[in-house]
């Protein structure tokens, strides 16, 4: 609370900062990937690469943007809050280029080939039930839309919880043994989603001067 | 990371094949039908090679035409060959799935750089009346290689083309003499975390181990494969000695081979102990039966951009089907 004054002061222009290094940090993997592809250096299987850059790249910035609240709420970043749209359409982004990939690069549009795809593999088929849950959500969240909707705004954005843990059991279930690396991101999506309990909330807020202080 | 240049490699190849070509081209002519169905995409085996063609081992794989599958099939291969160009060099030995040395399969080549392939003792041994140790330089004075071009089909959903360089299992398993209560083959690779780091994951139940019913093992197309490209293997590709079963997904062909056991009751692999309910003791390439988590109908043959179907038994039906009249493969998967 005491350094709130002086944060005031200056955080227009950090804020400012801020936003440009949240869009600039986004689109820096898709230039990476199109730097990679221009320079043939998407590995021996280049489709299955950019399939898992894309989604990699979206788990990324949906915990990201999942973590927006929890900074304002818990930590007092209130700054925090600007960048959860702007983190939320660069996740929708990367999964609708990894819903694309492989649609049209992988199976070509094969529908034969795509339907058993997606009813044979349950990690397809969550992957795009969390996709399908994404497009409402991009949709309205302008500032028009948020006024349209009012209060059932925020109870309709609250399924990218769901979301979340969707996109989580479909990196569990895709991977063949080593499972240690969704199991993190899991833990990442669990935490951020434990921090909006309210019994939780008002606890850290209660320890955290203590912490500040300590 | 030393990487060999594909133009150090393609040109030679293309060099040696190209000898092998004009004498071929009466034989592709002949395959010419199985070509335009491979060509259609409805790939087929090609019929065995009508003639048998005198010429070196080393020279008896197809040319590679990109883009339109060459069908001579090799003298030595019979009806091993495959109707389709051979995957690039670069990337059988850049693309590499060897959890021995790391998950991430561009990793591993890398990591094996510096793996020591020799001196290296392979112990065959179990129900047997000849057990035999022997060094891979004496196996390799024993038994002439010969070059097979086999399909590789991994369990992920991607396949290669393999020109490997080998001999059949079938030979050494009948020098050892396997007792008749001996029913199944149990391999086993190299157990050395210091070389191999992938084997500090201790989730795995290491060593590596494999396993075939014995009339599997003895099948003529079950080799033993010491090379490809008509080079000796490399460590990432299994050296100095691996199995390659072309009909099952590739993690049945187990790489770097210390022991070989003939036992009584079918071993458990390893990614039998890690996931039984995903991996049998099979493995047959099946596009009717899906992985429990993914399908296996269709698979990305690596430097091509679209989907194949997969074909049971990874296109060697004709071959190998009868070793399984009877089973229901859903059942035995």
């Amino acid at each position: 609370m005491r350094a709130t004054a002086s944060a005031a002061a200056g955080s227009r222009s950090w804020g400012t900062v801020a936003q440009i290094a949240v869009h600039l940090a986004a689109l820096a993997p898709l230039a990476l990937l199109i730097w990679d592809a221009l320079h043939r250096n998407l590995t021996a299987n280049p489709i299955q690469a950019i399939t898992f850059r894309t989604g990699k790249t979206a788990l990324i910035l949906l915990v990201l943007s999942l973590a927006c609240t929890p900074l304002n709420t818990v930590f007092g970043i209130r700054q925090a809050v600007k960048w959860r749209r702007p983190l939320g359409l660069y996740a929708f982004l990367y999964a609708g280029l990894h819903f694309l990939v492989f649609t049209v690069l992988d199976y070509g549009l094969d529908w034969v080939l795509l339907r058993e795809a997606i009813f044979e593999k349950r990690y397809a088929l969550v992957g795009f039930a969390a996709f399908l849950l994404l497009i409402p959500l991009a949709i309205t969240s302008t500032r028009g839309w948020m006024k349209r909707l009012g209060k059932r705004w925020k109870r309709l954005h609250q399924a990218v919880y769901i979301a979340g843990v969707l996109v989580i059991v479909h990196y569990v279930w895709l991977v063949k043994a080593d499972r240690r690396e969704p199991l993190l991101w899991g833990a990442a999506v669990s935490l951020l989603l434990l921090l909006r309990v309210p019994a939780v909330r008002r606890w850290i807020a209660k320890i955290r001067p203590r912490i500040r202080h300590a | 990371m030393a990487k060999i240049k594909s133009s150090e490699i393609t040109p030679e190849w293309v060099y040696l094949s190209r000898r092998k070509f004009m004498r071929g081209v009466g034989l592709a002519a002949a395959a010419a039908s199985a070509a335009a169905l491979a060509a259609c995409g409805s790939q087929r085996d090609s019929p065995p090679a009508p003639a048998a063609q005198p010429a070196p081992a080393s020279l008896a794989a197809p040319p590679t035409v990109p883009g339109s599958p060459t069908v001579a099939p090799t003298p030595t291969a019979k009806s091993a060959s495959a109707a389709e160009a051979l995957t690039l060099f670069a990337d059988i030995t850049g693309y590499n799935n060897f959890y021995e040395f790391s998950t991430d399969k561009e990793a591993v080549a890398r990591l094996a750089e510096n793996f020591k392939t020799s001196p290296w003792t392979v112990a065959i041994g179990g129900l047997v009346n000849k057990p035999l140790t022997i060094g891979v330089e004496d196996l390799l004075k024993k038994y002439p290689q010969e070059e097979r071009v086999y399909r590789m089909r991994c369990v992920e959903g991607w396949s290669m083309v393999i020109p490997w360089l080998g001999f059949s299992l079938a030979g050494l398993l009948k020098e050892v003499e396997p007792l008749s209560s001996a029913k199944y083959v149990r391999f086993e690779t190299l157990l050395d975390a210091l070389q191999m780091p992938g084997q500090r994951m201790a989730f795995f139940p290491w060593p590596y181990t494999e396993g075939l019913r014995l009339d599997e093992a003895m099948h003529d197309l079950t080799i033993l494969s010491t090379g490809l490209y008509g080079k000796t293997l490399l460590p990432q590709n299994g050296a100095p000695l691996r199995l390659v079963v072309p009909w099952k997904y590739g993690f049945k062909s187990i790489k770097s081979i210390v022991k070989i056991d003939l036992v009584d009751q079918p071993p458990k692999s390893l990614w039998m102990a890690m996931a039984p309910e995903e991996y049998g003791f099979y493995a047959n390439v099946n596009p009717d039966v899906p992985h429990p988590r993914w399908s296996q109908a269709s698979e990305r043959r690596i430097g091509e951009l679209g989907r194949r179907r997969t074909l049971p038994f990874n296109g060697y039906a004709e071959q190998v089907a009868q070793l399984y009249t009877g089973m229901d493969l859903r059942q035995n998967y």
